[in-house]
């Protein structure tokens, strides 16, 4: 059975779930192997093997932390020479892509982005046009080099064979020519990423300024879900502006989206409408919102959430 | 210094985007095209450096013969000269074909920095920054949400998951920006009078050495095989709050296993 490489997602050697998710799909595809690159391995083979990895190459030479994207993109494309892989997979994070994009030159490989699920061919399924459109696509030259959104696989644990083969790889001069000096990590919490979450809480116009944020955040904390915001509440300066969901902004995709005083403008729906499920709160019934949710109450948010979050602080007791 | 910035032609933001039954692309015809919204934070930045460090910027574009509209925007913003590069050949190209197009269109001129927006708000996939970097061997100083200009030294706050990492290179660098970086100025009166008046250079793939084989529809590396619209939503229950509404929620999310 051919090898399908997922490029690992980590902090440290922490893997994130997204890589689990893909090597999961990648088992419907092929032989997963997991392509490990940076410091902390012995920290992650645990799990990758626990997620059905036969090979896991690990490329931890001090040079390649200090280079955003191209390293990876590098290591990929000289295990991509060596294996003859069926495909690459990799998470459809921000350097995710960028990495998918350098490899691609680098491979002479199609390249296919956002995918929400990939068949035994190969055959990638998008959801385009702020999910309006599904699109079935294919790459027809090189080998398939696909990103894969994260939440579009569940992860089920099926043990691999999980052999570390170490790789080493003399980067090229253009990947050297940006070097990462500092790495700033801002107070966010114990919450998880907006991206990667299963479920997302966010407030927009009605949510009246910084301080109704309160009620969002202690909703989301109660639900262990991520914080999302429109980008009325991120251009009013209410909520820092990484958290904006919409064509501008971040695309999630969680499994229970929970709107609060967001209106639904094309903007953000773009963002957000392939939630497997959506709550909506808003206090004007015509908000357009109301037509993508799976369950909405007319009625003011700052009576409605704080009893929606005493409750669920109940219930999971 | 010279600064070159890649703007695209978009649909507008409030269009719906179809794809043509035919080959499958995006109907560009039967919408109106603005500037990218992100790329007007590109353009804003590249007249800000240039305005910083006496530069010159030049607005490249690919796109059909009605993307000139958003070339004469980055023009009345202030921008000096654009290069328009137009080409039957070029309809369909995937992002492999127009990261070589736009890396022929701006190697070789002498460019210290390319700034792009981080990513279209039709296509979306942000790669083309990254792959003109890889393309033209340049340092990589993408997401940007903070650019620092000292004489050759170029720093950026590249932003991540997790805060942001400082990633600095000296020039030639390409650059991409991401939203609220800065202010998009808007184009004055005289602003748009000068931009009638600024060169621009109508170039063709055969000026940039490109075969025909090498771009469009037909070179795509990956296919469209077939699109859907999304199945609408199945009607949810929507119930007006009479004092239990947060209950009701939670009777909800309950009944689905969320808690």
């Amino acid at each position: 059975m051919a090898e399908v490489l997922v490029l690992v997602d980590h902090v440290d050697g922490a893997v994130k779930k997204v890589t689990l998710e893909l090597l999961t799909l990648a088992r419907s595809l092929g032989e997963p192997s997991a392509v490990f690159v940076g410091d902390g391995s012995d920290a992650a083979i645990a799990t990758l093997t626990e997620y059905g990895a036969a090979n896991i190459y690990v490329a931890d030479d001090a040079e390649l932390g200090k280079h955003p994207v191209a390293p990876k993109a590098e290591v990929l494309a000289q295990l991509v020479a060596e294996k003859s892989p069926a495909a690459v997979l990799i998470p459809s994070t921000t350097e995710g892509k960028e990495v998918a994009g350098r490899l691609a030159i680098r491979a002479g490989s199609g390249v296919i982005t956002d995918a929400v699920g990939v068949d035994p061919d190969l055959t990638a399924t998008q959801s385009v046009f702020g999910g309006t459109v599904i699109v079935k696509a294919k790459v027809g030259t090189g080998t398939p080099v696909i990103t894969v959104r994260p939440n579009s696989t569940a992860p089920e644990a099926s043990a691999g064979a999980g052999a570390k083969e170490a790789v080493s790889v003399s980067l090229s001069d253009g990947a050297k020519k940006a070097t990462i000096t500092n790495k700033v990590t801002e107070e966010k919490g114990a919450r998880p990423e907006l991206t990667e979450a299963a479920i997302v809480v966010s407030g927009g116009r009605g949510v009246g300024g910084p301080e109704g944020f309160g009620v969002v955040e202690q909703l989301a904390d109660a639900l262990g879900g991520a914080v999302g915001a429109s980008r009325a509440a991120t251009d009013a300066g209410w909520y820092p502006h990484q958290y904006q969901v919409g064509q501008t902004g971040k695309t999630v995709s969680p499994q229970l989206y929970i709107a609060n005083g967001i209106s639904g403008a094309i903007q953000h729906r773009a963002g957000m409408q392939t939630s497997k499920t959506i709550i909506v709160i808003n206090k004007d019934p015509e908000a357009p919102i109301f037509e993508i949710a799976d369950y909405g109450v007319v009625g003011d948010l700052f009576n409605v959430v704080p009893q929606l979050t005493e409750e669920v602080t109940k219930r999971k007791g | 210094m010279k600064i070159a910035v890649c703007v695209k032609q978009v649909p507008d933001t409030w269009a719906e985007k179809k794809l043509d039954g035919g080959d499958k692309t995006l109907d560009r015809e039967s919408v109106d095209g603005v500037m990218n919204e992100l790329d007007e934070y590109a353009v804003e930045e590249a007249l800000q450096i240039a305005e910083a460090n006496s530069g010159e910027v030049v607005v490249v574009t690919m796109g059909p013969d009605k993307a000139t509209e958003t070339v004469r925007k980055a023009l009345s913003m202030g921008a000096d000269s654009a290069i328009h590069i137009a080409d039957a050949a070029l309809h369909g190209s995937d992002a492999l074909a127009t990261s070589l197009v736009l890396a022929k269109a701006i190697e070789g001129k002498g460019f210290d920095l390319v700034i792009f927006g981080s990513e279209s708000t039709d296509a979306r996939m942000s790669v083309i920054p990254a792959m003109v970097a890889e393309r033209l061997g340049a340092a990589q100083l993408t997401f940007a949400n903070k650019v620092e200009v000292t004489g050759e030294t170029v720093k950026i706050q590249r932003v991540t998951d997790y805060g942001y990492d400082e990633v600095e290179a000296a020039s030639p660098a390409v650059i991409s920006v991401v939203e609220k970086i800065n202010e998009p100025r808007y184009p004055s009166f005289k602003g748009i009078m000068a931009a009638k008046k600024k060169p621009i250079e109508a170039v063709g793939i055969g000026d940039l050495g490109i075969d025909a084989g090498q771009v469009g529809l037909a070179a795509a590396a990956s296919q469209v095989e077939s699109f859907e619209s999304a199945p609408p939503r199945a009607a949810g229950t929507v119930v007006t709050d009479e004092g239990q509404g947060g209950v009701q929620i939670a009777d909800y999310l309950s009944a689905q296993k969320f808690i």
